[in-house]
């Protein structure tokens, strides 16, 4: 607390030399009348440590939302933990009728999370791979390319992008994107590519992964490339004279001098858009379809960790499928701070030292 | 060859460019396209009719969303501040504060489901009913990290100067803190707290199973309470067609909400209004 000591020094020196005993005309009433503003005011060391600690107390309380949600989570999910083990993820049930693996049966108390685990990799991976390169290329143009003119529009433009709530998100794919992927890109899909296996003709809604896989790449665009922006901005002018000293073009000195400097922040945001599709909830569980089944095809309908919350959480029969569910979203929790911790860690070794920036 | 490949590339980064930009345009000329001709005066001050029939509104939407907002800004504006303070006045270099900062930003990455289902089992799980209280509590404990770090940003924008004419004058350091450095980045603050709400505004999947919604009027806090961003998602996926209507009307209603938001945040950024504050 070095900033309570400085808050008193000052006040001893300012009554300092002749004024402080010596009560002598108009110099002293005026001192004595500042002081009794400020001890009016609450001029004291109680006030001032107190006050730093009522501002510790806020600031922890993060740590305390942390807490709570682990504990919460952990308590309410133990009941599915004990049942299942940690089989809950990759195992599937065998119905003794027939004979096929089954999953997520609340009626007679068999949850497996498998397909939901499933789902919500293929469709992150889905959005990743869609994002990744687009993301990449805005940055790179914004940052090393763009007319000066243009780059605050653009850099607003994802800045919206990245403020629209997902429900929105969801309600124009829902009425948009899906009818658009159903009538015009799926057919081409499976003329082109059916023979691969990963896209079959059997599901008419339109609603599945790739209707999920491209929603979830147009939502993790903005902070995938706003950070890569970042990133970018923070490899220093230097290295990109050095290059285009050399000789270089522009596509040179942008993938050897500011690229290959700025790679290990650009997985951190890479990783950090992973953290947000994981967990991202209403979009997907407008357009996937909600089955909890495992397909080859990715036009086939599905279900995600999140999804699955979403829709059977409020109406849970019975105290095992809501810990099942609670036990969902635990894994949920722990693996978006892992992917999250490690993004920022990546980005910060970037970016260490360039100023803060407000997103 | 060389400029082959330079031209190659500026031809993707332009492309990449445009292919992002185009979804957000096609999003919002919808939006507006739809919604615009949704919007009525009773959309305002009606209340949803019973499935199947034409009409009504989401009024009791909207004040639900105001109820639940006000809920949450009680909880998260005063201590988000109070975090940021700490951040940018007391623990500038400590360790606490690096440690605070981190996990600020990783709370800020948890999905808001999670969150969901924290307060359902802290609150609702105990009550044994769903309330607007949870919803609120929800939101709340959302906007505490992002009001932590704006806050924290607008102070460090505040010139040192300012701190030290305080400190000179014998203000003692909690007054100077207040009325001199929070005061002077209070344009930044209160935008950054605009931006929070904007940001909660919009969430819908903590809600799900605390608020719940409610298709009647209520502003009771122990009672379900509706909310816009959970009426436009159960419209969302509802087969009648004028619901469809009334979800977009929503929408567009959020969006206007938010996109105020964020660009008085860009305003506020930009234009260096801290420094004719100061």
């Amino acid at each position: 607390m070095p900033e309570i000591s400085n808050s008193q020094a000052p006040v001893q020196p300012e009554p300092s030399p002749p004024d402080g005993q010596q009560p002598a005309g108009a110099a002293a009433a005026e001192g004595s009348a500042i002081r009794q503003f400020l001890l009016l005011r609450g001029n004291s060391a109680i006030a001032d440590r107190g006050f730093h600690w009522l501002m510790v107390l806020c600031a922890l309380s993060i740590f305390g939302i942390v807490a709570l949600i682990a504990t919460e989570l952990v308590v309410r999910s133990h009941l599915a933990w004990s049942q299942f083990g940690l089989g809950f993820f990759f195992k599937a049930f065998i119905d003794p009728y027939s004979k096929l693996p089954m999953y997520w049966d609340p009626v007679n108390g068999h949850f497996s999370a498998l397909p939901f685990v499933y789902g919500t990799l293929v469709s992150s991976f889905l959005a990743l791979l869609l994002a990744v390169p687009l993301a990449i290329g805005l940055a790179v143009f914004l940052t090393e390319m763009c007319p000066r003119m243009l780059r605050a529009p653009l850099a607003f433009v994802t800045e919206l992008l990245a403020a629209i709530p997902s429900v929105i998100y969801g309600l124009w794919a829902v009425f948009v994107l899906v009818p658009l992927l159903r009538e015009h890109v799926n057919p081409w899909l499976i003329k082109l590519l059916g023979w691969t296996g990963l896209f079959n003709d059997d599901n008419p809604t339109g609603l599945g992964f790739v209707s999920a896989g491209v929603i979830l790449a147009i939502m993790i665009l903005p902070i995938i490339s706003s950070l890569t922006r970042e990133v970018m901005n923070a490899v220093p002018g230097s290295q990109r004279e050095a290059v285009l000293a050399l000789g270089a073009t522009r596509w040179e000195m942008i993938r050897m001098g500011v690229l290959r400097n700025a790679r290990i922040g650009i997985v951190g945001a890479v990783i950090l858009g992973l953290g947000r599709a994981l967990g991202e909830t209403m979009a997907v569980t407008m357009v996937i379809g909600n089955t909890p089944q495992i397909q080859r095809s990715l036009l086939a309908s599905g279900s995600s960790m999140a999804s699955v919350i979403a829709n059977e959480y409020a109406e849970a029969s019975g105290d095992l499928h809501l810990s099942a569910l609670t036990e969902i979203g635990l894994a949920l929790f722990i693996v978006t701070i892992i992917v999250n911790a490690l993004a920022r860690l990546l980005v910060w070794a970037v970016t260490r030292g360039a100023p803060a920036q407000v997103h | 060859m060389r400029t082959a490949t330079d031209g190659l590339a500026t031809g993707l980064a332009v492309l990449s460019t445009v292919l992002v930009v185009a979804p957000l345009v096609a999003i919002f000329v919808y939006l507006i396209y739809k919604g615009a001709s949704s919007l009525s005066l009773a959309f305002f001050t009606q209340v949803p009719k019973p499935e199947g029939e034409t009409g009504g509104g989401m009024a009791n939407a909207i004040v639900g969303s105001a109820v639940l907002l006000g809920l949450a800004s009680l909880i998260g504006v005063p201590i988000g501040i109070s975090g940021g303070i700490f951040l940018a006045e007391f623990g500038r270099g400590t360790k606490l504060a690096n440690a605070v900062r981190f996990t600020a930003d990783v709370l800020n990455g948890v999905p808001s489901i999670v969150m969901g289902i924290a307060v359902y089992s802290l609150i609702v799980y105990q009550q044994k009913h769903f309330s607007a209280f949870s919803g609120g509590v929800a939101l709340g404990i959302m906007m505490i990290p992002t009001v932590t770090r704006t806050t924290e940003e607008m102070l460090l924008m505040v010139p040192h100067a300012v701190r030290e004419a305080a400190l000179a004058l014998g203000v003692p350091n909690w007054r100077s803190v207040l009325s001199i450095t929070v005061k002077t980045a209070s344009p930044g603050i209160i935008t950054g707290c605009m931006l929070a709400f904007a940001r909660v505004a919009g969430e819908t999947a903590p809600l799900i199973f605390t608020a719940l919604g409610n298709s009647n009027w209520s502003v009771n806090l122990n009672e379900p309470i509706a909310a816009l961003p959970l009426q436009i998602y159960t419209y969302a996926i509802s087969p009648y067609d004028d619901l469809h209507r009334l979800a977009w009307a929503g929408a567009l209603v959020l969006i206007v909400l938010i996109v105020a938001a964020v660009s008085l945040v860009r305003y506020v950024t930009s234009r260096g209004v801290l420094k004719g504050a100061s």
